[in-house]
This record gives structure tokens, sequence and C-alpha cells, in this order.
């Protein structure tokens, strides 16, 4: 290269840097924000002391979070919804996408199949059909009502079948000479050489079923049988929604009452599991959904 | 023999299909909801059936006119600034050499996109309230106050700001495969003939991706109604609800919270037949232009 360009060049690596470190720090900052709030004292909080680290460092935040057993109890109810509803997912989604997998030589009706899928897809009844059809079933305020209707996740189903298709065809035909049937060429050929496209679909699976909230507002009559996220949205969001008679003189001293150091804790108690999950998996899912979404 | 192996596929989809038909085709029936004088203790099938009443009267609400426009103008500002952001960021980020950086930016950017609504709710409540530290900080420079959650003027672009600051990152992923996917030789061959970084980056990397961003474009069609319901339920008052209301909001609202069924069953159905004819047409342009097909 010649010479000249690489004064300049520095100076852009400089800037591009800068911008890129920029924008890598906007999004840590809230996070860094709401772990200074939640170690705070409500005092500094209120004052607007805190910007992005604790003033007048105290963990009393934590404590009243661990005596708290609403908070425990949502977090059970969504532990137990994740371990039950992936592993439906995780099952349903291999057997389903294996089997539509499969040239339609093999398996003829598999396009009817599919188009039914890509329909339940793009055309649903939306939301008061999907209540009334819950309550009909009599599965209102059970574990059920979260984890069933969710446990065929088409999405996913299409980008582990897309990646079922990519593997060499030799490699089925070598084990078919060899007798396997569909089910032993499923869970021993199929499954193993497809561990990434697995965990990205798996951790879209797990992280889906811990962030959801709506499902346990529509469909949970008890606040005891409340997920964590639909606990948490009734807590924080309802709670801090000011009612349109107030002046915002009113609605600040009202943010004040509500317990704002609380809440910053329950909020990173509640990313625990993401930020526990997230490292192992993300070099995963990078592959995946590029190999299940951009094809040719 | 092949009618035995296919057997074992039929008994494999079995329970997606029990399951799909139970929670996605079964509920279809009660889209006949929105053609009915809606009886809750009388059921759907012996509802009286009204035709096209229910549908002539949201047409006529003073507020749907303004609903529907809330929901397309947030979609597409959201889709633009995504899309502009995305590839912006991944331009950038491919001209890194430092693999350390390199990996540590993505990395963090992602992040966002795997917390819920809930939480984000939470923490931009917390940062964008009066009280919060943007509050602060501006009263800080001598600016007064702004109520980003409670002002109609505020609201719609706080909606679309803290969405693209939660996907662009994500977003990015399938332009930084496109980026790699480029032939290197490319560059060695416009370095020698002089051309400058701003350059290559101009005429070699940006129509390496042109491709991928039409297509990405094309299949962000079907995404023109729905602006964002979780992130609305999550941050809107009913101070914002005229800027802020969209379709599946005003769904939940109307139709559940205030049990106007047939109304919310009607606003839904037509949600979901426009969004149906913008999918269809999306994925024809796709597999047109860009030789897509999902499966």
């Amino acid at each position: 290269m010649v010479k000249s360009y690489r004064s300049s060049d520095r100076i852009i690596d400089i800037v591009i840097v800068a911008v890129l470190s920029l924008l890598g720090l906007s999004t840590l900052l809230p996070l860094i924000h709401i772990v200074a709030v939640s170690f705070s004292d409500k005092a500094s909080v209120a004052g607007g002391m805190v910007t992005f680290y604790p003033i007048h460092a105290t963990v009393v935040a934590y404590k009243a979070v661990i005596s708290d057993h609403a908070f425990f109890r949502a977090f059970g109810v969504s532990i137990e919804r994740v371990l039950l509803g992936g592993a439906l997912q995780f099952v349903l989604t291999i057997l389903t996408a294996y089997a539509l997998s499969r040239p339609t030589s093999e398996f003829r009706t598999r396009n009817v199949y599919m188009w039914l899928l890509v329909f339940t897809m793009i055309f649903s009844g939306g939301m008061i059909p999907f209540y009334m059809t819950i309550r009909n079933l009599h599965m209102l305020d059970t574990m059920w009502a979260l984890v069933l209707p969710s446990a065929v996740p088409v999405f996913n189903v299409v980008v582990l079948m897309n990646f079922f298709k990519s593997l060499p065809k030799e490699l089925d035909e070598a084990a078919l000479i060899d007798g396997a049937g569909p089910w032993y060429r499923m869970i021993a050929l199929y499954v193993p050489l497809s561990l990434p496209s697995i965990a990205t679909v798996t951790l879209f699976s797990l992280v889906g079923h811990w962030n959801a909230f709506f499902d346990g507002m529509l469909l949970m009559n008890s606040p005891d049988k409340y997920p964590l996220q639909t606990y948490l949205n009734q807590i924080i969001v309802q709670a801090s929604q000011p009612q349109s008679h107030l002046t915002p003189d009113q609605i600040k001293q009202l943010a004040k009452l509500s317990d704002r150091t609380v809440n910053s804790a329950k909020i990173l108690v509640s990313l625990v599991p993401i930020l526990l999950v997230y490292p192992f998996l993300q070099r995963y899912f990078v592959t995946g959904i590029t190999l299940g979404s951009v094809k040719e | 023999m092949k009618g035995k192996i296919a057997f074992h596929y039929h008994v494999m989809l079995l329970p997606a299909i029990v399951i799909l038909g139970l929670f996605s085709v079964y509920p279809l029936f009660g889209l006949l909801i929105a053609f009915e004088d809606f009886k809750p203790g009388r059921g759907i099938w012996h509802s009286p059936f009204v035709g096209w009443d229910n549908f002539q009267y949201v047409f006529m609400l003073p507020d749907i006119k303004q609903i529907f426009c809330n929901t397309i103008s947030i979609a597409v500002l959201k889709i633009i600034f995504t899309q502009v952001f995305a590839i912006v960021f991944a331009l950038l980020l491919n001209e890194v050499k430092n693999m350390f950086f390199k990996k540590a930016v993505q990395t963090i950017v992602y992040l966002p996109h795997f917390i819920s609504w809930v939480l984000l709710g939470g923490i931009i409540i917390n940062i964008l309230s009066l009280d919060g530290i943007v509050n602060t900080t501006l009263q800080a420079l001598g600016i007064q106050p702004i109520f980003f959650l409670g002002s109609n003027n505020w609201f719609p672009g706080v909606m679309v700001g803290t969405h693209v600051w939660q996907e662009f990152g994500f977003s990015a992923i399938v332009y930084l495969a496109a980026l790699t996917g480029i032939n290197p030789s490319l560059y060695e061959a416009a370095a020698i003939d002089g051309a400058g970084r701003f350059q290559r980056l101009l005429h070699i990397s940006l129509p390496g991706i042109a491709a991928t961003i039409i297509l990405l474009l094309t299949l962000d069609l079907q995404n023109v109604l729905n602006a964002g319901f979780e992130q609305i339920l999550n941050l809107y008052n009913p101070m914002v609800y005229q800027s802020g209301d969209i379709i599946d909001t005003y769904v939940y609202r109307a139709g559940l919270r205030e049990l106007q069924y047939e109304l919310g069953t009607a606003v839904g159905l037509l949600k979901s037949a426009v969004s149906f004819v913008l999918i269809t047409i999306s994925y024809f342009l796709a597999s047109k232009f860009a030789n897509y097909r999902i499966f």
C-alpha cells in the first residue's frame, strides 16, 4: 500500500473506533445506571444524584428483594415455565423440523403439512379468539396455558429444517444402506450434526419463555400464578402509569413514592438468567441465524 | 417400503399438528364474533349474526383513523431507522481489524435484543422520568425538563428511538455475514488503483450488501402493521393514547379490558387480513428479486 495513505487511515480508524465505542456504550450505560441506582440509597436516587456509580452504596434494596415472597414465587413460576416450555419446544422443534426436511420423494404429503405450518404463522385469529379458546379449554390459570400454545415455534422449525436440508445427502444414504430407520437417523445423525443450529433455536426458545409477559397478563387470573415478567409489569409499569388528570408535579410526587431502588434491584435480578446463558450461546447464534435466514 | 417410512414422518408431525390445530386453527372460528352481536352467555355459535355492522361501526369510530396512522407511522419509522443504523454499524464494524474490539462491541450491542420489554420498559421509565438521569442532565445544562413518556409530541419518537437502540445490533448480523462474503481481492485491486478507504466502502462494501438490504426491506414490508405491541403496552399511559395507541394495543384495551369482544375481534381481523396480504406480497417480491424462499 502507498505510504501517504497511512496517516489518514490511522485517523479514520480512530474515528471508527470512537463511533463504535459510543454505540456500544449507549447500549451499556442504561444498564450501568440501573446497577448504580439499585446500590444507592433512596434519598440520593430521588435527588437525582446517581449517574453511573452508586451514591452512599448500600445493599438495602437487595435485602428487600430477598425478603419479597411474591417476587420469588413469580421467579419460580418463570423457572418452571422455562424448563417445561423449553423442553416441549426442544422436542417438538426437532421432530417437526426433521420430518419436514425430508424430500417429497420419500414423504409425499410433506408440502401439505408445510403449508399448514406457514399458514398458522402468517394468519392468526388474534387476541380475543385466542383468549376464548383457552377459556373454552378450561386452561385459564394453569401452567399449560403458558407452555402449550407456543409448543411448536414455527419460525424455529423453519430455521432448523433449513439446516437439516443443508446437510450432505450422502450421509443419509450411507446410514440408510446400513439399515438405520428414520428415528435412528434423526437422533444419531441429524441432531449431533446440527448442534449450532439447535443451540440457536434453543436459546430463542428459552429467552422467549423467560421474557414473555403478555400471556401471563391475559390468561392468569390470580396474581400468585403470574410469571416473573408479568409480575414485574404489574409492579413497575402499571404502578408508574400516571392517571391523565394528574399534573406533572403530582406525578413527580408519585414517582418518588414508588421504590425505585428496589424496582431496579428486581430488574437486575430478573436479568441474571439471561446474562448467564447469553455468553455461552452467543457464539452459536450468529452462525445459526445467518445459516437459517440467508440462503444462496 | 416408502409408505412405511412416510408413516414414521406422520407420527413425528402428529403432536405439532394437534397443537397447531388446537391453538392456531380452532381460534379462527372465533373470528365469527366479528360478524355477530356477541353475547358471552350464548357463545360463538348462538349469538345473533349481524353481517358487516361491526366493521361499519369500526370505521365510524372517531379515533380509528388516528390509530391506523399511529401504527403505520411508528412501524415505518422503526423499519427505516433500524435498517439505517444496522447498515452503518455493520459497515463501520467491518473496517475494524482488531478482533478483540470487534467481538466485544458485537457482544454488547446484541444484548438488548434478549431483554424483555418489561425490563427495558422499567429501565426506560426510570431514565426518562421527570427526575430521571436524562432530565437531571438537561436541567444541569439549563434546559427545561421534558416529559418524554407523557407528551404526545415526544412519545412516538421515544418508541422509535428505543426500538432502534434495542435492535440495531441484532439486525446488523445479516449484513455482517454478507460483508464477510465479499471477495477480498476486490479491495486489493481497488487499493492498487488508488481508491481510499471511503471510496472502497462506497464502491465495494455498499454494493456488496445491496442485495441483502433490498431483501431485508422487502421482508420488513410484512411488519408495516406491527408497531410493537409489547413495547408500547409497557411504556404508554392514558396521556399518550392519542399518539401512542396502535391497532394491537387498541384491540387489547377496547376488546378485552372494556369487554367489547366483537369490536376488538373486528379490528383484529382487519389487521390480520391486511397483514396477510402484505406478507404474501413481501414473500412474492423477495422470491422474485432475491431468490429468497422460506422453505
